[in-house]
């Protein structure tokens, strides 16, 4: 007997195509039916072995040899949920957003997309799912050249075809680095896949191939400093597929990461030192550069990076834990990386999603060019602002849970009677707050230029809330948030069942789970008590005069309101003054010269650089094209001469093997 | 018990504001105003109608009752005399602090909301000063759980004043120098900010709030004395053992909290304040003091041995 899921999986994968061949009218429903169905199949999966408790071995059609087998621990069980959910909201997002080029695209120009979109869902979930190396490898170049395909949706822009171009050259080079730790174990006699892996690691030294994975899986996740495709990636891809991209696709490199630390048991304490450095590196300067950003959509793409790095924070630290024997570190630390994971493809989604429609209303993603939007799209706004909130870890909501059990985890950490360690525990806590200020600075800065205020340009002036069912998905994304800050118990309890494939005792999590319920309960009151004085306040205002006028202008009312705002730049000033180099700033102004008495009109630009980028990306590549340059001279264009190279190459393996040296 | 403590907080709240004003005037030769004053105009502002920018959204109309709520649900994890308070488990000292970022998120996005370049220029340094306090108390935090082995605030408290060594009591009066720099940092006084000042572009708190009026107003300035309170009782905490009669703890209180705003109203007499260019310069020397007690507890308690 055939299972139900293979069958429709199956079926939904050769189904795809049709989606090229149907009516513009009718391809968005197509296509959310494949979803549908796909991502009932992957709660099927991940529910059957959840609840059967054990690793659940699927096959596919069991007639069919060549078909790979599925197994599905609770890890996967998670990642598949994820992703499930995920791209759900997706899709839905993307019936508003895909509404008005319906009339600019052709058939077949929506229909790539929406088959790049459906394979990128088909390919993420075998990425979880898959042991075998040759199979992940293949549907980890799929879910690279579906997202390729899906960032050139609007490549007509030339700048388009070239960030996807670097997006796809960045991913083969984390490929090639898995497919060559994968192959090198092969070469030992091991298996080819992540069973290799598990074998080399049970005998051999630990820490090159690890850093060799790290390196690959991390340029998926974005890890600092390999992190330079993300923020060009996301902002160009459509605000559905930003949001997919990173809330859900970013994630398969922390899977990839997690999936080879279950086969880690030894030289933990270096591994999880490792980790938890370059996780607190990527959390501050992914938020440091998210401050400096103007593009609202590139601003969300550095915050990816953040979260990211919060996330390796909880699982560096949740490693020190098990190499030292510290269960409460270990276990509280793991599990709020883990439950980051979640939190941050919540909200993270919500956010892009809320770009998106910001976009789609005023059709720029320069935040100096908007403002004034809560008033013109009132639901858009309140729901960016309730990711906003989630995003920075403030509670009551979803983010605040899982830095609480991070933190949690590296208050227990001190005490342990090593100094050193007492060290790095208050320099990730000391991390963790200043990323939680530093992201609440970021995004009273994002929210307030771009929803309050005066419109800045009449783009924003003429901005109109966008249709229903883009707020829907969102208003689904919202809930959860709401109800894992409110209820983290519930949800917690369900993460632990991942971490247990991690450290040996999770029973800390079990204790801690009447303390999480005591945090919903304070969450719960929080919003009681501004309920109740909401209601309070709506009465006193029926019974007093309530009077409209202007903005207090310190008695000066005479130019446009909207001119003398703040502006990002400026907000952002200060702090890019005092950290100076770590966020890289240009300035153009022509200063003005001691003889020019009448100064001309001039104009003052600023614009921000990743640092890491133009020392590790930009450089390199420039000296390499330098000395490509010089054999330049080699390529003349004549024929004769390309015989002679001929020639001179026929020689040296003449002579090479005459004197026996090849 | 723990209504006793929100009493505590809610009488301290009350004469705060002008004890410290007070203070100030009886320094500079002046008259002064009566004890309740402050909370005489906040009653007033209560029943006053509002004057709304026509700039402002929904959000303007939210933000101070949700700052106000934040305020008063983080005094609700405050313990009193040994004794927890209505909001106590492992690991409180975090929501609390996450919670009062929350307020000043909402006290930001409502001054950005009217639109007004001078509130925009308060809202920011708010945020970014915030940003950078936030660590020293964190650090303090952290010396604290490092020195006792405990994660919530009534444990803490309660196990520094029985620690082995009698160095505790140094660590102490270092945390309540620092607790009381990092009030004056969080409650908008001196020398970072100057609630006195009459010029918009040197203002930080004040100019925040100078569209907001009537209710609204007055929730923001009964917030204000609430955190007053707040951080007094942080303080008062370190003084008050569980083993004293529970009157006399009553009485540590009130002195303490007493010569808290005393010591708000000398150095606001005495101090200049700070060029605007130089306060984070200042803030990050708390954290880096903090620092140095975090230090000293790893030398107190042996792990750390320096020879």
């Amino acid at each position: 007997m055939e299972s139900m899921e293979s069958i429709v999986f199956v079926g939904v994968c050769i189904a795809s195509v049709a989606v090229l061949l149907i009516t513009r009218r009718f391809q968005y429903c197509f296509s959310l039916f494949l979803h549908v169905c796909l991502s009932l199949t992957g709660v099927s999966w991940a529910v059957r072995s959840l609840l059967e408790g054990n690793t659940k071995i699927f096959s596919m059609l069991t007639d069919v040899s060549y078909l790979p087998t599925l197994t599905i621990d609770s890890l996967s069980a998670y990642f598949v949920l994820l992703i499930s959910f995920g791209m759900l909201t997706g899709i839905l997002y993307a019936g508003g957003y895909l509404k008005p080029f319906r009339k600019t695209m052709s058939r077949l120009e929506l229909g790539i997309h929406h088959l790049a979109f459906i394979w990128l869902h088909i390919s993420m979930l075998m990425v979880t799912v898959l042991r075998d190396g040759t199979f992940f490898l293949l549907a980890w170049e799929m879910m690279s050249v579906s997202s390729f395909i899906l960032i050139l949706f609007e490549a007509s822009k030339k700048e388009t075809r070239l960030i996807a171009l670097n997006y796809l050259i960045q991913m083969h080079v984390g490929f090639i680095l898995i497919m060559g730790a994968m192959m090198y174990v092969q070469s030992l006699g091991y298996a080819f896949g992540f069973d290799g892996l598990a074998g080399y690691f049970s005998k051999n030294s630990v820490l090159p191939l690890f850093l060799v994975l790290f390196a690959g899986f991390g340029i998926k996740a974005g890890f600092v400093p390999l992190h330079t495709w993300l923020p060009h990636a996301h902002p160009a891809a459509p605000s559905h597929v930003s949001g997919v991209m990173s809330g859900v696709m970013i994630k398969m490199g922390i899977y990839g990461l997690l999936r080879v630390l279950t086969y880690i048991h030894a030289e933990l304490y270096v591994v999880g030192l490792i980790i938890l450095g370059v996780s607190t590196l990527s959390g501050l300067l992914g938020v440091m550069n998210a401050i400096t950003q103007h593009d609202i959509k590139k601003l969300l793409a550095y915050h990816s990076i953040e979260n990211i790095g919060i996330i390796g924070m909880g699982i560096g630290a949740g490693l020190l834990g098990v190499a030292l024997n510290a269960p409460a570190l270990a276990a509280l630390a793991f599990t709020g990386g883990l439950l980051h994971i979640f939190n941050h493809s919540l909200f993270k989604s919500l956010l892009f999603y809320g770009a998106g429609s910001v976009y789609q209303a005023t059709h720029t993603r320069n935040v100096e060019q908007l403002g004034g939007l809560m008033k013109s799209m009132p639901k858009t706004g309140m729901l960016f602002l309730l990711g906003s909130l989630s995003i920075c870890g403030l509670p009551p909501f979803n983010g605040f849970i899982s830095e609480f059990l991070i933190y949690m985890g590296l208050f227990k950490g001190l005490g342990l009677d090593i100094w050193y360690l007492d060290l790095s525990m208050l320099a990730s806590i000391l991390g963790l707050t200043l990323i939680g200020g530093l992201a609440v600075f970021c995004f009273t800065k994002v929210f307030s230029i771009t929803f309050l205020g005066s419109p800045r340009s009449s783009k924003a002036s003429q901005a109109a809330e966008v249709s229903d069912d883009m707020i829907f998905s969102k208003i689904l994304v919202g809930v959860l948030i709401v109800a894992i800050g409110l209820f983290p118990n519930l949800f917690v309890k369900w993460v632990a069942e991942v971490t247990a494939l991690y450290v040996p005792d999770i029973s800390p999590i079990e204790n801690a789970l009447p303390t999480l319920m005591k945090v919903g309960m304070a969450g719960g009151l929080f919003i009681v008590v501004s309920l109740v004085l909401l209601w309070v306040r709506s009465r006193q205002q029926k019974q007093v005069v309530v009077e409209y006028g202007p903005t207090w202008g310190c008695g000066y009312s005479g130019a446009n309101a909207a001119v003398h705002q703040y502006t990002a730049t400026s907000y952002a000033n200060n702090f890019t003054e005092l950290v100076g180099p770590l966020v890289g700033t240009t300035t153009h102004y022509e200063k003005i010269a001691e003889e020019e008495i009448f100064p001309k009109a001039r104009h003052f630009e600023t614009h921000s650089y990743d640092v890491f980028e133009k020392t590790l990306i930009d450089k390199p590549a420039e000296l390499l094209l330098k000395s490509t340059d010089r054999h330049e001279s080699f390529q003349t264009g004549k024929l004769t001469h390309y015989l002679i190279y001929v020639f001179v190459f026929l020689a040296l393996v003449f002579l090479l093997t005459y004197f026996q040296i090849l | 018990m723990a209504a006793l403590s929100i009493l505590m907080i809610l009488i301290s709240a009350a004469v705060i504001p002008g004890i410290i004003s007070i203070t100030k005037a009886k320094l500079s030769g002046r008259k002064g105003i009566t004890l309740f004053q402050p909370l005489k105009d906040i009653v007033r502002l209560f029943r006053k109608g509002n004057v709304y920018s026509t700039t402002t959204s929904l959000i303007f109309q939210i933000t101070p009752v949700i700052h106000f709520a934040g305020i008063f649900c983080a005094l609700l994890f405050l313990p009193f005399s040994g004794e927890a308070g209505l909001l106590s488990f492992s690991g409180d000292f975090l929501f609390f602090a996450y919670l009062l970022a929350f307020t000043k998120f909402m006290l930001i996005i409502n001054a950005m909301d009217t639109g007004s370049g001078f509130e925009g220029m308060g809202a920011n340094r708010e945020a970014l000063y915030s940003m950078l306090v936030e660590p020293a108390f964190f650090t303090i935090m952290a010396s604290l759980v490092l020195l006792t082995g405990f994660t919530s605030f009534q444990e803490v408290y309660n196990n520094v004043h029985f620690g082995d060594s009698s160095l505790s009591y140094l660590f102490a009066a270092v945390s309540i120098y620092l607790l009381v720099q990092i009030a004056m940092v969080e409650n908008s006084r001196l020398p970072v900010d100057d609630p006195r000042t009459h010029l918009e572009l040197t203002m930080i708190h004040e100019v925040m709030v100078l569209d907001n009026s009537g209710f609204d107003l007055g929730l923001i300035m009964t917030g204000n004395a609430f955190k007053f309170a707040i951080y007094g009782n942080l303080i008062a905490n370190f003084l008050l053992p569980q083993s004293f009669p529970l009157v006399a703890n009553i009485a540590i209180y009130l002195v303490v909290q007493l010569l808290f705003a005393v010591t708000v109203g000398l150095l606001e007499s005495f101090r200049a304040r700070n060029k605007i260019a130089n306060n984070p310069q200042f803030i990050i020397t708390l954290s880096s003091i903090a620092l140095v007690l975090f230090f000293s507890v790893l030398i107190i308690t042996h792990k750390l041995i320096l020879d």
